[in-house]
């Protein structure tokens, strides 16, 4: 990756976002600061009413100073046993993430496999494939948990496996484009060798697909995430970061939603960038000519 | 007959299309004989890559026999009768020249040792030693052909099909690859059956050359070469050669195929 002459740049477009954001920070709380000043029966300044604007307790927005300090004390200070710490929240979510993602990426490319191996798989899944994906997760993600709770299922199962229900569907789509990505020259070379199906898979379809795969496993750890925040949602927010989006909400404890927001983001930026070093590993592996190079 | 590496009768095959049926090969009589060096020309259209296809196995014919080593293309092609060179090198791009000359030999079970010795026995015989370690993009075109040929040589099958190998390479470097394939050929007493677009690279190459003209595809003129077997590129220049040159384009011509 070629990092030189970004960083400018980079910094350029946080620094306006920041701007703008401590501007609706002083815009969004101002009204609860100029009610408060009338109800004392005080006039109040503008340079009061912007340090007050960002010291809040309960902002309608808090300021980004005010969720970094949030987020220190509840990662960095906190011992991660607590229920408190976002690490200890943060694990929660994460190992939900990580079994869904698993399961959903086995279960897309066997999808995959056999429907590019089967004329009736491939005539008669793919509909389901789609059809699965445009039922909101939102709905969907109780009843799993309801369903899976009776049966005697819970904890952190039925999470991962609303993180698989989302995370599937892109290692399906990709796999399948992917798997059959060889041009018809390829495959005739295995067809002149009598290579058996297992064969032509294993040397030439699954190799070729690794590129879609990743771009797949890309998008699909990233919603596996949201996936385990939406299946924490209607547990009765017992912990995970979902639990911590929803109790933060109960108690209009903005500054607490904002910062588990801010660690999921992060969270899946970090789960992102391994993926995307996977993928740089892999192809490296597999002797490709490196950006630039001729021969 | 049966000495024959290839004998085709009646030979035909129509691909059914939404506009119609296209009767690629119709009525194609042909053998080639062990040792043979045949290349087949004509315009594009004119069935030359389908009937090297039906050879290998890669298209069904759906009217006449064919026989390849005395027995139908597909008990050949199981038994490993041919290496097919296709026209682009077709290697795979994760797999350096070593592995991909040695895909043919792990997919036929050839044991880890074996399949060391006949990569570097045909990575010499094509000039390419020295490379085995190189992906196929640090290679240049004609390298990437000649390995491509070393695949199909590795597990010595007797009868190698190109289908236009050279076709997307600078006149330079056919010439040279021309002049290699040659020595090979001779080296390796293999049959080869070429298909080309090129009358020179026909007549330079070959003991015999298929004319061939399209719609329907059928072969309009079979010429024996009298030139040597031993042919520098010199010979090119000489009075024999562009006497059966000059044969090939009448052939070409007689099936009106520039009318069109």
């Amino acid at each position: 990756m070629n990092s030189r002459g970004k960083t400018i740049p980079v910094l350029t477009v946080i620094s306006v976002i920041v701007v703008i954001w401590y501007a609706c920070v002083v815009w969004m709380n101002a009204p609860f600061e100029y009610d408060r000043a009338e109800r004392a029966g005080k006039e109040i300044g503008f340079s009061q009413l912007v340090s007050n604007t960002m010291n809040q307790e309960r902002p309608v927005l808090p300021a980004a100073h005010q969720i970094v300090e949030e987020m220190y004390k509840t990662i960095v200070l906190k011992k991660i046993t607590s229920k408190r710490s976002l690490i200890y929240h943060g694990w929660i979510t994460l190992s939900a993430t990580l079994l869904g993602f698993v399961i959903g990426t086995l279960l897309g490319v066997l999808l995959a496999v056999g429907i590019v191996h089967n004329r009736a798989m491939d005539k008669s899944v793919m509909p389901w494939v789609i059809a699965s994906q445009t039922i909101p997760i939102l709905a969907i993600a109780p009843m799993i948990i309801v369903v899976l709770n009776a049966v005697g299922l819970s904890g952190l199962l039925p999470k991962a496996l609303i993180s698989t229900y989302l995370s599937f569907f892109p290692v399906v789509v990709g796999m399948v484009k992917g798997l059959r990505s060889p041009d018809q020259a390829q495959l005739d070379l295995m067809h002149t060798y009598s290579a058996s199906t297992w064969q032509t898979f294993w040397k030439l379809r699954w190799p070729s697909s690794m590129p879609y795969l990743f771009t797949s496993l890309k998008i699909a750890i990233a919603i596996s995430l949201v996936g385990a925040i939406v299946g924490e949602l209607p547990t009765g927010a017992v912990a995970g970061l979902g639990a911590r989006l929803l109790a933060g909400s109960y108690y209009g404890q903005t500054i607490q939603i904002w910062s588990a927001l801010f660690t999921a983001a992060i969270l899946a930026a970090v789960l992102v960038m391994i993926v995307g070093l996977a993928h740089a590993y892999v192809l490296k592996r597999m002797g490709q000519k490196p950006d630039g190079a001729t021969a | 007959m049966s000495q024959d590496v290839v004998s085709a009768n009646g030979l035909s095959l129509t691909f059914e299309t939404n506009d119609g049926p296209v009767h690629a090969l119709s009525g194609v009589d042909l053998s080639v004989a062990k040792g043979e060096f045949v290349s087949f020309i004509g315009p594009s259209g004119c069935g030359k890559t389908t009937f090297l296809r039906v050879i290998a196995d890669l298209e069904k014919p759906t009217g006449g026999e064919i026989r390849v080593n005395g027995v139908d293309p597909e008990a050949a092609r199981k038994s490993r009768a041919y290496g097919y060179v296709f026209q682009a090198a077709s290697l795979y791009p994760w797999r350096t020249i070593e592995r991909n000359v040695g895909l043919p030999l792990e997919i036929m079970g050839y044991s880890a040792e074996e399949t060391q010795q006949r990569i570097a026995r045909t990575l010499d015989l094509v000039n390419l030693s020295g490379f085995e370690k190189k992906y196929p993009w640090q290679l240049s075109g004609g390298m990437q052909q000649r390995a491509s040929i070393a695949r199909a040589l590795a597990f010595d099958a007797d009868l190698l099909l190109m289908d236009e190998p050279f076709g997307a390479l600078d006149e330079i470097v056919r010439d040279h690859l021309n002049e290699q394939l040659l020595q090979l050929w001779d080296k390796t007493n293999k049959t080869i059956c070429f298909v080309t677009h090129s009358i020179p690279e026909a007549v330079y190459l070959s003991t015999k050359i298929v004319v061939m003209s399209p719609r329907p595809g059928r072969v309009s003129d079979v010429i024996e070469s009298t030139l040597p077997k031993e042919r520098p590129l010199e010979i090119r220049e000489s009075a024999e050669f562009l006497k059966i040159a000059h044969r090939v384009r009448e052939g070409l011509r007689a099936g009106h195929s520039y009318d069109e």
